[in-house]
C-alpha cells in the first residue's frame, strides 16, 4: 500500500531523490576545481584587508569516499525501498522481515513444543524448561489481569488458591484459555424481595462460609436463598459446569463483606475471560495450562521454577 | 621570535593584478582542491626519546595482546561478554547498569588528556596512541624488507622486478598477519580467547567473529600501513582542538631558531661568528625522520604529533658537530623566546590551568576508586506489578504486588532475604505455590553472575492500612545477602492503600 494520495507524489519524490544524488556528484565536480586567481597558492580572496584563503588540498581519497557514498546510495535505492514507493529489487519490507523472523522462531521452537505437547500437565509442571516458558507466557498474556503472582484481584480470579469457577483439571484450564469464558450473574433483587430481604440473604451467604455475619439476619435470609439456589445450588456450593461460584468458601472474587454481596444481588455482573485461541498456539496453551495448573498443585512443582526465573536484564 | 603560526609568508599579489589574471584571454588556469597524497618515507632514528617510544610500544602491546590470555579463577581476567551482558574485569563483575563506571573512565581519560596536553603537549599522540604505535611497528617491518628511507624511495620509483615483488609481498604478508592477529586479539576480549583460538583452527567462527576479526585486522593493516599520518591530519579531532589546551608555557617540541639560524652547511671547524652561521647545519635530517612530513623548524604545526623523532635526529647531529644538544627540544614558547633555562621553564608548569586540570583529575580519580570500592555486589530493581494498584484479601488485609529484579554481581551463588520495611506489620509473601505469608524474609537463591526476577506480594494488616489511610505510602525493601548480612541493599517503592 502506498502512503501517498496519488502516485504522482511517489514519482515526485523519486525525481527529487535522484536529482539530489546527481546534484551531489555535480557539486563535487564543480567544487573540486577552481580558477587560480593569484599566483601564490591562495584562492585570491582577501578579507579584512589582509586575510587570504590558502589552497590546502585535501587528499584525493577523501573525495573518493564521497563518491563511494553516492554509489552506495544509488545501489541501496536500487535494492531496497526508498525511491518513492518503488519496492526495490530485493523486495524487502519490514513486515516480510518480521514474518520471516517469526517463522524462523516458530520453526526453531517447534520440536521443543512438539515434545511438550505429548507430555501430560503433571509431567510438564515438573519440567523446569517448560515452566520457564510457561512463566513467560503467563507474564505476557495473563499477568495484566491476574497479576504477576497470579493471585488476581477483585473481579480477576486468583489462580493459586485451588478454587475454580470452571474446573481446575488441566484440560478444563486449557479449555478456559482457548475459548475464554463468560460468567453472568443476573440482577436478582426482584426475585429475592425488598432491600431488607437482600441484606438478610447476604448475611446468609456469609454464614455459609462461617464468615463474620449477623446470625439473626442470616436465619431470616435462608428462605430467600431459594432464588439463588437455582444456580448456586441449595448449599451454595456452585456448579463448575456453568461457571457458578461456590459461595460456601472464603474466596470473594467480587468483594468481601455484606455490602459487596448486596451489590452483586442488586446489580448482577457479567465477567469475561477473553479467548486466546487466536493469540497463542495450541501447544503454547498446553504449556501455559500446565503452568497455571501447577500454581495450585504445589507438590508437583519444583519451587524454584514456579517462583522466579533466571535471565539477563 | 613571534608567536609561530605555520603560514609561510607569501608575496601579496595586488588585487588589480589578480583581476588581470582572470581576464587572461587564454583562460584561467584550473587547480584541483584535492591532490594525490604524497607518500612520506620517514627515516629511522635512534636516541633517548626513541627508546622511550619503543618501551611504550612494548608496554602497550604486551598489555593489549597479553591481557585476554590471562586466566583468572577459571575464566579470562578480562572478558566483555556481550551476549550475556556481563563484563568481567579481574574480580569485578559489571552489569550494563554499571555504565556509570565507563562514563567515569571517559571523564578520567578526558581530564588526563587535558592535563598532559597542558603540561607537555601531545604526549598521548607521540607515545601511546595506537595509531602511532602501530605505525611505528609497521614502519619497522617495512624497513626490514625494503631498507632505509633512500632505498625505499628508490624501490618505489623503480620498475617491478622479482626482488621488488618479494620485498613488497613479504612486507604486506607480515603486515596482514599482524593485522589479523590484532583483530583476533580484539575479538578475544569479547569471546574467551582460548575458545576463539580453538575455533580458529577449525575455522569455526560465528558470523560476527568472522566479521570483526577481519574488519579490525584490515583496519589495522590499512591505518598503520597506508593511512598513517593522514588519520592524524584529517580524521583525528585532537589536532584541531589541541590549541585550546596549549598556552605559551606548554612544553612542545621546539626548534630554537635564535640558536639555530642562520642555517647553512659548514665544515666541522668553521668559525660560526665569522661565517655568520647558527647551529643548524641544514642537514634536513629532522625533516627526513618526521612521520608526518613537516619541517619542525617552521614552528609548532597542527600536524606535529610530538613523536620527538626530530629531537633524537638533531641531537645525533649536534653530537657529531660537537655542538651542545637541544637545538630541537622540549621547550615552551616563552622559554624559547626568552632563552630560559630548563629550571625556569619547569617553574612555570604549576600554573592555574594545570592546577585546575590536575585537581579535577585527582578528585574524579578518588571518587572513581571510592565508588568502585563501595559498590554493592547486589543490585535490585523494584517494579510495581502492572496489574491493579492494590487488592483487599482475606478479612481486610491489603496486598500490593511487586516484581524485584535481583542482580548478583558476584561469582558465587547467593541467597538473599527480602523484607518489607516502613509499614507496621507488613509481611512478604512469595508468589507461587510454595509461597506463604510470613513475618520472616522471603528467601531467594540467585546463581553466580545471574539476574533473577522475583514476584512477591506485600501484605499489610487491616489496622495498619486504616492508620495509613488511602493513597500511596513509602515502602522499603531490604535485601540481605546471606553471605554478607552487613551489606544489605535498601530500595524504595510505594505501597498503595485503596481509598
Amino acid at each position: 500500500m502506498s502512503d501517498f494520495f496519488t502516485a504522482g507524489w511517489s514519482v515526485y519524490i523519486a525525481i527529487v531523490t535522484v536529482a539530489g544524488l546527481i546534484g551531489c556528484l555535480a557539486l563535487l565536480v564543480i567544487a573540486a576545481r577552481r580558477r587560480v586567481m593569484a599566483g601564490d597558492n591562495t584562492t585570491g580572496h582577501v578579507w579584512d584587508e589582509d586575510l587570504r584563503e590558502l589552497n590546502n588540498p585535501l587528499p584525493r581519497w577523501w573525495m573518493w569516499l564521497f563518491v563511494l557514498t553516492v554509489i552506495f546510495s544509488a545501489a541501496y535505492l536500487a535494492m531496497y525501498p526508498g525511491l518513492g514507493s518503488a519496492p526495490g529489487s530485493l523486495g524487502w519490507s519490514s513486515l516480510s522481515q518480521y514474518q520471516q523472523e517469526q517463522q524462523r522462531a516458530h520453526a526453531e521452537s517447534a520440536p521443543l513444543y512438539a515434545g511438550f505437547a505429548k507430555m501430560p500437565a503433571a509431567e510438564l509442571a515438573r519440567n523446569p524448561q517448560a515452566m520457564a516458558i510457561g512463566e513467560r507466557l503467563f507474564a505476557n498474556n495473563c499477568a495484566t489481569c491476574h497479576g504477576a503472582d497470579a493471585r488476581g484481584s477483585k473481579g480477576f480470579p486468583n489462580l493459586t488458591d485451588g478454587d475454580w469457577l470452571w474446573g481446575g483439571a488441566p484440560e478444563k484450564i486449557e479449555e478456559t484459555i482457548t475459548q475464554g469464558r463468560q460468567g453472568t450473574m443476573p440482577p436478582m433483587a426482584a426475585a429475592v424481595g425488598n432491600g431488607e430481604d437482600v441484606r438478610n440473604v447476604a448475611n446468609y451467604v456469609l454464614s455459609l462460609s462461617d464468615s463474620p455475619h449477623d446470625a439473626i439476619a442470616a436465619s431470616r435470609g435462608r428462605s430467600k436463598f431459594i432464588a439463588c439456589a437455582a444456580c448456586h445450588g441449595p448449599g451454595g456450593k456452585g456448579n463448575q459446569a456453568l461457571g457458578v461460584p461456590n459461595l460456601a468458601d472464603k474466596v470473594w472474587l467480587h468483594g468481601w463483606g455484606e455490602e459487596a454481596i448486596v451489590g452483586m444481588v442488586n446489580n448482577g455482573k457479567t465477567n469475561v475471560m477473553p479467548a486466546h485461541a487466536g493469540r497463542l498456539s495450541s501447544e503454547q496453551i498446553h504449556v501455559l495450562a500446565a503452568y497455571v495448573w501447577g500454581l495450585s498443585n504445589s507438590a508437583a512443582v519444583p519451587a524454584a521454577a514456579a517462583s522466579g526465573s533466571t535471565g539477563t536484564p | 621570535m613571534n608567536r609561530v603560526i605555520p603560514i609561510k609568508p607569501v608575496p601579496v599579489a595586488p588585487l588589480a593584478a589578480a583581476k588581470a589574471d582572470t581576464a587572461d584571454p587564454a583562460g584561467p588556469e584550473l587547480v584541483s582542491l584535492y591532490e594525490k597524497q604524497k607518500k612520506i618515507y620517514p627515516r629511522s632514528v635512534h636516541g633517548w626519546f626513541s627508546r622511550w617510544r619503543w618501551l611504550l610500544v612494548w608496554l602497550t602491546q604486551a598489555l593489549f595482546y597479553g591481557l585476554p590470555w590471562l586466566p583468572w579463577q577459571g575464566r579470562p581476567a578480562v572478558l566483555f561478554d556481550l551476549a550475556a551482558r556481563r563484563f568481567y574485569i579481574f574480580d569485578l563483575v559489571l552489569y550494563p547498569q554499571d555504565f556509570i563506571y565507563l562514563t567515569g573512565m571517559l571523564v578520567l581519560s578526558a581530564f588526563g588528556l587535558f592535563f598532559f596536553t597542558a603540561v607537555a603537549g601531545r604526549l598521548w599522540c607521540g607515545y601511546a596512541c595506537p595509531q602511532t604505535v602501530y605505525t611505528e611497528i609497521f614502519l619497522w617491518i617495512e624497513q626490514r624488507f625494503e631498507g632505509e628511507r633512500g632505498a625505499r624511495m628508490k624501490l618505489d620509483a623503480g620498475p617491478w622486478t622479482a626482488e621488488k615483488l618479494w620485498r613488497k609481498g613479504g612486507k604486506h604478508a607480515v603486515w596482514l598477519l599482524i593485522g589479523l592477529w590484532t583483530g583476533f586479539t580484539f575479538v578475544g576480549y569479547f569471546t574467551p580467547i582460548r575458545v576463539l583460538w580453538a575455533e580458529a583452527f577449525t575455522l569455526n567462527f560465528g558470523p560476527w567473529e568472522w566479521f570483526w576479526v577481519n574488519f579490525y585486522g584490515l583496519a589495522t593493516y590499512g591505518n598503520a600501513g597506508f593511512l598513517r599520518e593522514q588519520v592524524c591530519k584529517y580524521m583525528c579531532p585532537y589536532a584541531r582542538f589541541q590549541s585550546a589546551m596549549f598556552d605559551r608555557d606548554t612544553l612542545i617540541v621546539s626548534y630554537d631558531s635564535a640558536r639555530g639560524d642562520p642555517r647553512g652547511t659548514r665544515g666541522r671547524n668553521t668559525d660560526l661568528a665569522a661565517a655568520n652561521l647558527g647551529h643548524c647545519i641544514d642537514c634536513k635530517l629532522c625533516v627526513h625522520v618526521c612521520p608526518v612530513g613537516i619541517d619542525i623548524r617552521d614552528g609548532l604545526q597542527y600536524e606535529c604529533i610530538a613523536c620527538t623523532a626530530c629531537i633524537d635526529a638533531c641531537d645525533g647531529v649536534m653530537d657529531k658537530m660537537k655542538y651542545p644538544r637541544g637545538l630541537i627540544r622540549y621547550a615552551t614558547e616563552n622559554g624559547v623566546q626568552n632563552g630560559w633555562s630548563r629550571a625556569q621553564m619547569f617553574r612555570r608548569i604549576l600554573r592555574p590551568r594545570v592546577l585546575i586540570y590536575g585537581t579535577v583529575l585527582l578528585l574524579v580519580a578518588i571518587a572513581f576508586v571510592i565508588s568502585l570500592g563501595l559498590r554493592h555486589t547486589l543490585k535490585v530493581d523494584v517494579v510495581r506489578d502492572r496489574m491493579t494498584l492494590a487488592r483487599i484479601v482475606d478479612e481486610g488485609w491489603v496486598e500490593n504486588v511487586y516484581r524485584l529484579q535481583l542482580m548478583n554481581a558476584t561469582e558465587r551463588p547467593q541467597r538473599y532475604g527480602i523484607e518489607a520495611m516502613g509499614i507496621d506489620g507488613a509481611r512478604t509473601l512469595q508468589a507461587g505455590p510454595a509461597g506463604a505469608a510470613s513475618d520472616s524474609a522471603v528467601q531467594v537463591d540467585v546463581d553466580s553472575a545471574q539476574a533473577r526476577w522475583v514476584t512477591l506480594a506485600v501484605r499489610v494488616p487491616p489496622a495498619s492500612a486504616k492508620a495509613l489511610g488511602g493513597g500511596a505510602h513509602v515502602l522499603q525493601f531490604r535485601i540481605v545477602p546471606a553471605s554478607e548480612p552487613g551489606r544489605a541493599v535498601k530500595e524504595k517503592s510505594t505501597f498503595v492503600v485503596p481509598r
